[in-house]
């Protein structure tokens, strides 16, 4: 199963295996991570389960669709490797991904 | 003894507030009884992509049984408790058991306000709140060709756009002079209406429900002015109540909702509610408010998970709130209660994408964006900010919203 590592604003790391199909954010919510609010559970409404990719995987992650860009460029600190985790579905290429989450999701 | 935590209702606010507890550093045991007979699922799915079939139970479950059980949490799916005795603090529940709690969680949301019509019983009338529900109307569907969905709300509006696409006759009764007037102002209801009109919806409007008819299963429904339409599924979308019955039970005080304070705690210290079942205070408003959102489910289930544990985290946000229908996404940022201007960025008149302002006396106090996102995050962002912005910048579309709003909030 692919894992996926979760490192938290204040530096507390968790490395979740998460299975293909589900997404970055499913992974976060089934284990309690809390940095991730998910609002709206996945429908794309909420930017509350903003990350930021790790550098090495930004291309392997590819690039948000016009919605999700337009919701995270108002995001509180929004960057180059910014996505919505619900966005990014797992799969086996992904295994090893490093996401990062924001201090706040406000 | 282990402390224990009981939290009653596995809905939204449950399903926050279990984990919740844990971070907060609670240390005794927690147990979650709800009714239905799944894990905590995503209830907006119900009326849009899981309607649609587009998504499958195991899709809409917040976390799976297991996940709960992996962190501590138990989860009795199928359980309802009947009665809360404040004296010996027991829960007692339906499978006869009676358990003891040292702290209470009431997540018990909210109920589908039945209509007293004749002929609701009949076979293929539903309401549109709990998974059950939603199986049933799916159950239906092989055999159906007219649907007659009585109130033009938020639910009444996604499933008449979901049964148009799949491909049904589909007409929508509102009692009201528009569809969604509790909650949006006329431009916005008759851009809803234009877009139904459009895909094939027919919506009558001023139309009050006198009875529905039918040998076993319903043919029609009839309506006060003397129309009647044909109809084999009726869906009913008239509202819901606050499940307040067992905190009225237990001698809480109750008021159009468990009345908590802004800790989310009741008139018993060791009692807290979350969620739709709660009337609670929002001091951004300066007012008590009944809310019936995700969003206000899980964030007060934040503020009563603190509280449990003896941390004071007031839970003051400003509400929101979307829809989906067709290719729209409604994002609402605000409550837009009181206000005395609209203000339109974009054109609703012909094309599905724009802003409805609320001002009141020229302070912001909602949006409604129609396919906006950017317009709507940062919709919350002035709110959050208090910024002042003029009509005349929230109209112009060659204005940069993102530079009325101060660099990093939050
Ligand atoms: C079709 C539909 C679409 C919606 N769309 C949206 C949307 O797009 N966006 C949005 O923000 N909100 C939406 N909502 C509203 C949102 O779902 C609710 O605000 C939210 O579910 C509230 O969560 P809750 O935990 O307070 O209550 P609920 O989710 O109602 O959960 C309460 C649970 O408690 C159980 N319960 C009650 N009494 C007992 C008892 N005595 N013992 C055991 N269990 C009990 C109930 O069976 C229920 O499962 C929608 C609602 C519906 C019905
Ligand atoms: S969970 Fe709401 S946008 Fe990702």
């Amino acid at each position: 199963m692919p894992q996926i590592i979760y490192i938290e604003a204040n530096g507390a790391e968790h490395e979740i295996d998460v299975p293909a199909g589900n997404s970055v954010m499913q992974g976060a919510i089934d284990n309690m991570i809390d940095g991730i609010l998910a609002e709206c559970g996945g429908a794309c409404a909420c930017a509350t389960c903003h990350c930021y990719v790790d550098a090495d995987w930004v291309e392997k992650v590819g690039p948000p669709s016009d919605i999700e860009k337009e919701m995270l460029e108002a995001t509180p600190q929004p960057q180059e490797n910014s996505r919505l985790s619900c966005q990014i579905q797992v799969t086996d290429e992904l295994d090893g991904l490093i996401v990062r989450l924001p201090e706040s999701q406000y | 003894m282990q402390n224990r935590c009981i939290i009653i209702g596995a809905g939204h606010a449950a399903a926050q507030l279990a984990p919740s507890l844990k971070q907060e550093g609670w240390q005794g045991s927690i147990v979650v009884v709800g009714a239905e007979a799944q894990p905590p699922y995503h209830r907006p799915p119900l009326s849009k992509t899981f309607l649609a079939g587009t998504k499958t139970i195991d899709q809409i479950l917040i976390r799976p049984q297991a996940a709960y059980e992996k962190h501590g949490i138990e989860l009795k799916p199928g359980v309802r408790a009947t009665g809360i005795d404040r004296q010996t603090k027991t829960v007692q529940l339906d499978n006869g058991a009676a358990l003891g709690y040292d702290k209470l969680a009431l997540c018990t949301g909210s109920q589908a306000r039945r209509l007293p019509l004749p002929g609701a019983d009949l076979a293929g009338v539903h309401y549109l709140r709990t998974l059950a529900d939603v199986e049933a109307i799916k159950a239906n569907l092989a055999d159906t060709r007219q649907v007659v969905i009585i109130g033009g709300g938020y639910i009444g509006l996604e499933t008449a756009a979901v049964l148009r696409t799949l491909g049904l006759e589909v007409r929508v009764l509102e009692m009201m002079d528009r569809v969604l007037q509790r909650v949006t102002a006329a431009p916005v209801s008759a851009f809803y209406t234009r877009v139904h009109t459009e895909q094939g919806v027919t919506i009558e409007t001023a139309k009050a429900v006198t009875a529905l008819a039918g040998k076993q299963r319903v043919a029609a429904v009839h309506c006060e002015d003397g129309s009647h339409y044909a109809a084999d599924l009726v869906i009913i979308g008239a509202g819901i109540l606050p499940d307040v019955e067992l905190a009225q039970a237990a001698g809480l005080q109750v008021d159009n909702g468990i009345v908590v304070d802004e800790y989310a705690l009741t008139s018993d210290e060791d009692i807290v509610a979350a969620g739709d079942c709660t009337n609670h205070p929002n001091r951004l408003l300066d007012r008590r408010l009944r809310l019936e959102s995700v969003p206000n489910a899980t964030e007060q289930a934040k503020t009563a998970a603190a509280t449990l544990c003896g941390k004071r985290k007031p839970y003051a946000s400003h509400p929101w709130f979307w829809s989906d229908q067709y290719d729209m996404k409604l994002q609402i940022a605000g409550l837009n209660q009181g206000y005395d201007d609209v203000v339109l960025r974009g054109d609703p008149q012909n094309s599905r994408s724009f802003v409805a302002w609320y001002l009141k006396a020229g302070k912001l106090l909602a949006a409604d964006c129609i396919n906006r996102p950017k317009e709507f995050m940062l919709a919350k962002q002035m709110l959050a900010q208090g910024t002042r912005a003029t009509s005349a910048d929230l109209a112009d579309e060659t204005v940069d919203l993102k530079a009325l709003v101060g660099e990093h909030p939050g």
